[in-house]
């Protein structure tokens, strides 16, 4: 074989990147800069807040990477995503305590012979956390379960749409379905009335730099970062996750390079089902079981993954951090009533469309 | 290099196929490449030469006719499925993952590839030295030129018995289009059979053995390259002379 020779890009091409560049630079650098400062400032001046707003930040930045997910693979707005959230919630409180409510309101009615807290110690709370090792395990089970449950949806619903070669507003609005399919499950089997994992009070952690947490936060945090450090590992070390990344970017080619592009989308709803199951239970744990909290968040979570560039997991971990610290920083404005904490996820979500559409993470396509 | 004698490594008889319902581009084409052999399609602008190559590969339903692989009927099966019977096929555009690294695409390329990928890799990097010094840049970042050859890298990853390529000179200078004929001519003397789709029709028929002229999603003429490349009819048609 001879020897091939070696090229360099053209001048033109060098001029096209350097401009690329230039540009991604001028147009990401005020955002990052704005970010970056508010956060700055949110630490000398709301340091509470923003320890709220990290917290609700890595509960979104779960979430988000599993909305950018399906939305990368599958190319469809899954706007049932935060009701899955909330039904998963509500999964893990009936593997715990087996009880659904009853047919009359106040009534209720144990369903499972056996729970989670019948396991010896499951409920004696773990250092100064409000819960025992039950709710981990119980949240656990619920990812395998809400991993099952995803891909049993998408083969009863979103394959055979894919198979008529259904449009993108077609998976939408069955998404948008099976989010008041899975409400009302949540109200059916346990009526309106917000719930918690373990009633009482909790306790208070005072860490360095005068920063104030609830011990139930830390272990949010904590579980957070694991679970989003797993699924980083899994999309960028393992051939699994590089095949729904070649997916995301380019299913026909993920097809031509003889990828079975079925078996990947399987695969992407069992990791976004796993996802969708802590990210809940965490919700949970930091707000509490409610059949409105779930479409509440959508928003959020859309803003979070837009803010990081749809489609692009890094930039959704970045963008729920984003949001979630802006959310709860900005309503202790005297000028802005934390009802409207919702409201500043879908101004964030409106700046970024308007300056940067593709997110800060997003490539020019 | 003829080699009728053998028997065809792909062999498409009478294929009739399009896009829209009741709409045919292709209206009875048949071709054929054999082991080792370097094939060009050429054709105007909508003679259906890019159709043909997204039938053989499955990515279009033929509606009537045969394709065969290595004698084995394959007529309408699932891309993946012809991968693993030895095709491989380079699109014309959007042939890379542009978020990922030259490194993940040749990776992704090798997908169903159990064993041998580091050999793989290193013959393929081999073959492509400007990408072998940049493994982990995005391929988004990529000249025209180098995505191509990483387009082709990708398609070599499996060792596949045939290549289809699609215009693989398209919208490149006059010097990365050398560079990519070497190449292909490289990957050819290997013994890898090659099917050509090229608007560049001199510079497909100077490095291909045989040629085919398609017209109006039918055969117009077929023989020698170098013959095509003689022929009065070819070279006003489609080589301005």
């Amino acid at each position: 074989m001879a020897t091939p020779q070696t090229i360099s890009p053209n001048l033109g091409d060098r001029l096209r990147g350097f401009q690329r560049s230039a540009g991604n630079i001028a147009a990401g650098g005020g955002l990052w800069a704005a970010i970056i400062g508010f956060t700055v400032w949110a630490a000398f001046a709301e340091r509470d807040a923003l320890t709220v707003g990290i917290v609700l930040g890595a509960i979104l930045a779960l979430g988000a990477v599993g909305l950018t997910l399906i939305f990368g693979v599958l190319k469809f707005a899954h706007f049932a995503h935060g009701d899955s959230m909330m039904l998963s919630a509500f999964i893990a409180w009936l593997l715990l305590n087996g009880i659904i409510v009853g047919e009359r309101a106040g009534s209720e009615t144990t369903l499972l012979p056996v729970t989670i807290n019948d396991l010896p110690g499951a409920d004696s709370a773990i250092w100064e956390f409000s819960f025992g090792y039950g709710l981990i395990v119980a949240m656990l089970l619920t990812a395998v379960l809400t991993a099952g449950m995803m891909v049993g949806i998408d083969r009863v619903v979103y394959r055979r749409l894919r198979r008529r070669k259904s449009g993108i507003v077609i998976f939408a609005i069955a998404s948008l379905g099976l989010a008041f399919v899975m409400r009302s499950v949540i109200l059916i089997f346990w009526g309106p009335t917000p719930r918690l994992y373990t009633p009482g009070i909790r306790n208070r952690i005072d860490l360095p730099f005068d920063v104030s947490v609830l011990a139930d936060q830390l272990f949010i945090l904590a579980a957070a970062f694991v679970v989003t450090g797993i699924v980083y590992v899994m999309l960028f070390r393992t051939k699994l996750g590089k095949a729904m990344r070649a997916m995301a970017d380019n299913p026909d080619l993920a097809l031509i390079s003889g990828i079975d592009t079925d078996r990947i989308i399987t695969w992407t709803w069992a990791v976004a089902g796993c996802l969708i199951a802590v990210a809940g239970v965490l919700l949970a744990l930091q707000a509490h079981l409610d059949s409105e909290l779930g479409f509440a968040l959508l928003l959020p979570l859309f803003a979070a993954a837009i803010v990081g560039g749809l489609g692009n997991p890094q930039g959704a971990l970045v963008g729920g951090f984003v949001v979630g610290i802006t959310q709860e920083v900005a309503v202790t404005f005297d000028f802005l009533s934390p009802g409207y904490k919702f409201s500043v996820a879908f101004a964030i979500l409106i700046l970024i469309l308007l300056v940067r559409p593709r997110g800060l993470f997003g490539e020019r396509s | 290099m003829t080699k009728t004698q053998a028997a065809p490594l792909l062999e498409v008889k009478d294929v009739v196929a399009g896009y829209a319902s009741e709409v045919d581009i292709l209206h009875g084409v048949s071709i054929t490449v054999h082991g080792g052999e370097m094939v060009a399609i050429i054709g105007p602008n909508g003679a259906g030469k890019s159709t043909l190559l997204r039938a053989i590969f499955g990515l279009l339903a033929a509606r009537r006719g045969q394709i065969k692989l290595k004698g084995q009927d394959v007529t309408n099966h699932a891309p993946n499925e012809l991968v693993l019977r030895g095709l491989s096929y380079v699109p014309q555009v959007d042939n890379v993952f542009p978020s990922l690294s030259i490194l993940e695409n040749l990776e992704m390329g090798a997908f169903i590839r159990e064993e041998g990928l580091a050999e793989r890799l290193e013959y393929v990097l081999s073959l492509f030295p400007d990408l072998a010094g940049r493994r982990g840049e995005k391929a988004g970042k990529l000249s025209g030129g180098q995505r191509q050859m990483l387009a082709l890298g990708r398609a070599l990853m499996l060792d596949p018995n045939v290549l289809l390529l699609d215009e693989p000179s398209a919208s490149l200078s006059p010097k990365m289009v050398d560079m990519i004929f070497d190449r292909i001519k490289m990957i050819n003397a290997e013994g890898t059979g090659i099917l050509l789709v090229e608007q560049n029709a001199r510079e497909a028929l100077s490095v291909c053995h045989r040629g085919y002229v398609l017209a109006m999603g039918e055969n117009r003429l077929e023989g020698e390259a170098k013959s095509l490349l003689d022929n009065e009819e070819v070279g006003k048609l489609y080589m301005g002379t």
